[in-house]
């Protein structure tokens, strides 16, 4: 694998995050506020009364909504942007661990 | 809570009752540990920015519903795809993560149910899904355009099977007492027309990646070929 070939991964991954933040930035507070299906099928079928607020209900960033933000597009922009960096973060770091768990057992019969 | 109306897109606490979805999250810690492990396996170097990207992107767009009938929306759920891109195993990591930011951050689908979601969303696209992106795969000419058909009638088919996943798990532990016939109906009646959607946005993705860096689709890693007649990247 070349360093070059590497650069371009990065510059396509660099791309990638940019839009992703500028979805979540500038559409996701544009999108439908009406229940999604499986909502609106716990509405309908009368069995969405039985759910409870989750025991994350009352964080700093709840209901992809920024405490302290009064600006309600705004607030949910911040939630989206905070979301794509910290998924990205996990999502690579806990792929990066595994393949490094991976070449350890691999090392590890031989020698 | 300065906004009444509460935003989630996942299975809630309370929904579905504890034995139950404590089978689920066995099965999800099972199915994810299993994933996590061969996922160290089969990825290189570029595997690893290229998982967080496709975490991160899941994300964004399970955040943009859109209309799907009156009163309703539908979202991406990405799981198929997440395996498209990344192949099976990172992507159930991937859709895996998200769920986790979801309900730990965002207050978006209960804890007691992310086994649940997780096995709704992340393990059945990679586990259903995917095997009937490579079927359709097999059956249509070696193409780029085939590539692309394939991976959006597959996303669409997989977000069935997620709603069906669903209606299962409310069949056996569901709470409220609505006639499992009657949710199963509407599952997949909302849901064809949400997979509707799953299906073109997953195919304009795949499609934009395979027309910029095909080298870097799992899903067309030995069928999209140079001119030369050889893979763009050799088999694994």
């Amino acid at each position: 694998m070349t360093s070059r070939r590497r650069a371009g991964v990065w510059a396509f991954v660099t791309t990638g995050l940019v839009l992703a933040a500028a979805l979540a930035v500038l559409v996701a507070p544009r999108a439908s506020s009406e229940p999604d299906g499986l909502a609106k099928v716990a509405i309908e079928q009368g069995f969405d009364g039985h759910a409870r607020p989750s025991a994350t209900a009352d964080g700093p960033t709840a209901d992809y909504s920024v405490d302290g933000v009064a600006d309600q597009g705004l607030s949910t922009g911040l939630a989206g942007l905070l979301g794509v960096v910290v998924t990205f973060v996990v999502g690579a770091g806990l792929v990066r661990a595994a393949r490094r768990a991976a070449q350890r057992r691999a090392a590890a019969p031989s020698g | 809570m300065p906004c009444s109306k509460v935003r989630r897109v996942h299975i809630p606490d309370g929904l579905i009752d504890a034995p139950t979805s404590a089978v689920a999250a066995v099965v999800a810690i099972g199915g994810v540990g299993v994933s996590l492990r061969r996922a160290g396996e089969v990825l290189d170097d570029r595997g690893v920015p290229l998982a967080g990207l496709t975490a991160a992107f899941v994300f964004a767009a399970q955040m943009l519903n859109f209309p799907v009938a009156s009163g309703t929306s539908g979202h991406l759920i990405g799981g198929l795809l997440a395996a498209v891109l990344v192949g099976p195993t990172v992507g159930v990591v991937c859709v895996t993560v998200v769920l986790v930011v979801q309900a730990l951050l965002f207050a978006d689908g209960g804890l007691s149910a992310l086994g649940l979601n997780i096995v709704n969303l992340a393990l059945v696209p990679a586990l259903l899904g995917y095997p009937v992106f490579v079927g359709l795969r097999q059956l249509l000419p070696r193409s780029r355009a085939s590539i692309v058909l394939a991976s959006g009638v597959a996303a669409g088919i997989t977000v069935v099977l997620a709603s069906l996943a669903f209606v299962a798990e409310y069949a056996v532990g569901g709470v409220g007492g609505a006639p499992v016939s009657t949710v199963a109906g509407a599952m997949v009646g909302t849901h064809v027309l949400i997979g509707i959607g799953e299906g073109v946005i997953t195919a304009l993705v795949v499609g934009a990646v395979l027309s910029t860096r095909p080298d870097l689709v799992w899903g067309a890693r030995d069928r999209v070929v140079r001119r030369t007649g050889q893979p763009v990247v050799e088999p694994v």
